[in-house]
C-alpha cells in the first residue's frame, strides 16, 4: 500500500455537501447543445474553478497587480507577498517546504525543466551539478503507462545525450509490471506516474522508489492526477522530483508546480535563464540565485499562482480525505454500472483497489469518438481518444477509449446519466443490449 | 434519477450529424482494403484520437483508376473514406482535386456553406460535420491522404515515367458501388 495515500475507510469522513459545492462553480449551472444541463466528467483533462478561485484572481488583479520580486513600491511588495504566500500554501498542501516548490507554466514544463537541467549538467561549471549529468550508455527509465508529458521529454533527453530510454511494461489490467524491468547501475533517473490518467491505477510508489534507491537513481513522479484527488505528501513518498498542474486541481491554467528536494535544487543547473534567476551578472559570466528563484526566469505568472493558492485553500476547507472518499463512491458506481452493460469493457482495474477516479472504457461496435458525440448530445462531457498516452493504448491493443473522470463536484445522478448515455450510444449505433 | 432516459434518441443535432448515408457507408464501406498495383501511398494520422488511414492511389493516365485503403477510426472517418472511394474512382485527377477543394471548403464552413450536391454526391451528408470542429479532421483524414498520394503519384509520373507499376489498363477493384461517371 501507498503510505502517502490515506486509507479513506479508516477516516470515515463526513460525506460532501454536493449541492453546496456545486453552487460554488458557476459553469456547472450552464446548459450545452440542445439546452441540456452540463454533466462535466472531464476534470482529469481540466477541472472547473470555484468562485473563490475566480474571485482571488480578480481581487489580485484589481488591487495588487505588479511584477513580483522587482521594484520597491507598495504594489510590488503586495504582489510578491501574494505570490510567495501562494507558494507556501501549495507547498504545505503536498507536504514540502516553500523553498522546494518552483512555479512553472504547467506540469509539462516542470518535467521538461528537470530533463533540460540534466542535459545542461554536462557543461555546468559547478562540479556539484555533475551528479545530474547524463552520458552515453546511461539509462533513463519510464513506464509504458506514461502520459506523453512524462515520456517525450525523457525520450528527447536520451536523444540529446546518447543515453538509453528503458521502460517498465504494463500488465493487461493497466498496472505497471514490476517484473518487466531490472534497473542497472547506469540508471540515472526513474520517472513514472502516480496515478494513470487512463486506467486510474495508482502506482506502487514505495517499491519503485526503493528500487531506484538501490541503484542510486533519481525519482521523478508525475502527480498530475493524484494531487487534485487525494492527499499527497511528497516528502513521505520519498521522491526527488514531482510535477503537477494547477488547472486540474480547481486552479487556473498557466501555472504548474515542480517539487524538488532542496538539496537537489541547490545544485541543479537552471533550464531557462534570464531575469529574476540571477545572483550577479557580468558581461563575461553570471551566477545564479538560490532555488526556487533559480528556476523561475522572467516575470512569473502571478494571478494564476494566487488563484492556485485559493484552490488549495478551497480543497483544504473541504478536506482531501472527503474528496477522495466522494470520488471513490462515484468510481465504484461507475465501475459497477458499466460492468452491467453488455458490450462495455473497462480499461484498467475493475474495482477501486489502488485506483483513482478515472474510468476509461470501450463499447463494442461504437468507436470512442462516436460514443463521445452521443454523450455530448446529451450534455455529458467526457474525453475520447488516447488521452496523450498513445503507447499505453497500443500496449492494450486499442486505438482509443472513452474516459470519464470525477471531481468533488460530480454526483451520483451524473454517473446515472453517463450510464444511460452509454446505452443510448449502443442504441443509436445499433449494437449491444 | 436520470433525466436522460426520458429524452434519449430525440437529439436532432445528432441525427443531422450522423445521417443515414454516413451510417450506411460506415457499416458497409466501399472499396476498402489495400490493392495493387498503385502509384503512391499516403499514411495519415489524427493525433487527437489515434485514428489512422493508409491509402493508395492508382492512376491511369490522367484518371484516378483506383483508391484503396486500410483505415481504423470513427464512423465519420470510415464513411468519408468510403465516399471518397466512390467519388474519385474513375474521374480525372483535375475533377478529383476540385472535389477535394469543394469538400475541404465545406468542412471549414462551420455549417454556413450550402453543399453542392451536384458535385459532391454522398459527400453532402458530411455538411453537419462542419458544425463540430473536433470532427472535421475525421472527415478530412482520407481526403488528405488522397491528395498527398495523388500529388506523389503525379510527381513520380513526371520523374520516372511510371516504372511499370501501373500500365494503361487498371485492374479495376470490385466494389459494391457503381462507378461514377466523370463529371
Amino acid at each position: 500500500m501507498n503510505p502517502a495515500v490515506i486509507d479513506v475507510a479508516s477516516l470515515d469522513p463526513v460525506p460532501l455537501d454536493s449541492a453546496a459545492i456545486r453552487a460554488d462553480f458557476p459553469i456547472l449551472s450552464r446548459t450545452v447543445r440542445d439546452g441540456r444541463p452540463l454533466v462535466y466528467l472531464d476534470s482529469g483533462a481540466t477541472s472547473q474553478r470555484p468562485r473563490q478561485v475566480l474571485d482571488a484572481e480578480r481581487e489580485f488583479l484589481e488591487q495588487h497587480n505588479s511584477a513580483v520580486h522587482r521594484g520597491a513600491h507598495q504594489l510590488a511588495e503586495e504582489a510578491t507577498d501574494a505570490y510567495e504566500s501562494a507558494r507556501e500554501r501549495v507547498a504545505g498542501f503536498v507536504g514540502v517546504n516553500a523553498g522546494e516548490v518552483v512555479f512553472t507554466k504547467n506540469a509539462t514544463e516542470a518535467i521538461n525543466l528537470v530533463a533540460y537541467a540534466m542535459s545542461n549538467a554536462t557543461t555546468a561549471t559547478e562540479p556539484a551539478a555533475h551528479r545530474f549529468a547524463v552520458n552515453p550508455g546511461d539509462e533513463i527509465v519510464i513506464t509504458e503507462a506514461e502520459h506523453h508529458a512524462n515520456l517525450v521529454p525523457w525520450q528527447q533527453l536520451c536523444t540529446r545525450t546518447g543515453a538509453t530510454l528503458r521502460w517498465y511494461g504494463v500488465t493487461d489490467d493497466g498496472r505497471i509490471d514490476l517484473d518487466s524491468l531490472r534497473l542497472s547501475p547506469r540508471t540515472k533517473l526513474v520517472a513514472f506516474t502516480h496515478q494513470s490518467n487512463v486506467t486510474g491505477a495508482i502506482s506502487p510508489v514505495p517499491t519503485l522508489v526503493a528500487r531506484a534507491r538501490e541503484v542510486g537513481a533519481l525519482v521523478m513522479l508525475d502527480a498530475c492526477q493524484s494531487v487534485p484527488n487525494t492527499p499527497v505528501d511528497f516528502a513521505a513518498l520519498g521522491v526527488d522530483f514531482a510535477a503537477f498542474s494547477g488547472h486540474k486541481m480547481l486552479g487556473p491554467s498557466g501555472v504548474g508546480v515542480l517539487y524538488g528536494r532542496r538539496e537537489l535544487l541547490e545544485v541543479m543547473p537552471p533550464f531557462l535563464t534570464g531575469g529574476s534567476m540571477i545572483e550577479q551578472v557580468r558581461m563575461e559570466r553570471t551566477t545564479f540565485a538560490p532555488p526556487p528563484q533559480r528556476f523561475e526566469a522572467g516575470v512569473p505568472m502571478t494571478s494564476q499562482a494566487v488563484g492556485l493558492g485559493a484552490a488549495v485553500d478551497y480543497l483544504n476547507a473541504v478536506g482531501m480525505d472527503r474528496v477522495t472518499a466522494h470520488e471513490r463512491v462515484l468510481t465504484a458506481q461507475t465501475l459497477v454500472g458499466l460492468a452491467a452493460i453488455p458490450g462495455v469493457t473497462v480499461i484498467g482495474p475493475t474495482d477501486t483497489t489502488d485506483r483513482g477516479g478515472t474510468v476509461a472504457f470501450v463499447i463494442d461496435g461504437v468507436h470512442p469518438h462516436d460514443a463521445g458525440q452521443v454523450l455530448d448530445s446529451l450534455g455529458i462531457a467526457v474525453r475520447v481518444g488516447h488521452h496523450c498516452a498513445w503507447p499505453l493504448h497500443r500496449r492494450l491493443g486499442i486505438p482509443a477509449t472513452i474516459r470519464a473522470t470525477f471531481a468533488l463536484y460530480n454526483t451520483g445522478s451524473e454517473v446515472d446519466e453517463l450510464l444511460a448515455g452509454v446505452r443510448e450510444a449502443q442504441r443509436f449505433f445499433g449494437v449491444g443490449g | 434519477m436520470s433525466e436522460v432516459t426520458s429524452s434519449v434518441g430525440g437529439s436532432v443535432q445528432l441525427e443531422q450529424l450522423y445521417q443515414d448515408i454516413i451510417l450506411d457507408h460506415y457499416k458497409h464501406p466501399h472499396g476498402r482494403g489495400l490493392r495493387e498495383p498503385f502509384d503512391a501511398e499516403s499514411q495519415q494520422y489524427n493525433p487527437m484520437c489515434g485514428d489512422e488511414i493508409r491509402l493508395r492511389v492508382a492512376l491511369a493516365g490522367e484518371r484516378v483508376a483506383d483508391v484503396s485503403y486500410d483505415a481504423q477510426g470513427c464512423s465519420i472517418s470510415q464513411a468519408a473514406a468510403s465516399v471518397l472511394h466512390d467519388q474519385v474512382s474513375g474521374v480525372s485527377v483535375g475533377v478529383a482535386m476540385k472535389l477535394f477543394d469543394n469538400f475541404a471548403a465545406l468542412m471549414a464552413s462551420r455549417g454556413r456553406l450550402e453543399p453542392d450536391e451536384e458535385l459532391l454526391g454522398d459527400g453532402i451528408a458530411f455538411a453537419g460535420v462542419s458544425r463540430y470542429p473536433a470532427r472535421v479532421k475525421c472527415a478530412l483524414l482520407s481526403w488528405m491522404a488522397f491528395k498527398e498520394a495523388t500529388v506523389a503519384a503525379l510527381a513520380a509520373d513526371v520523374t520516372n515515367e511510371r516504372p511499370g507499376m501501373n500500365d494503361s489498363v487498371t485492374n479495376s477493384p470490385v466494389t459494391n458501388s457503381a462507378r461514377r461517371d466523370e463529371r
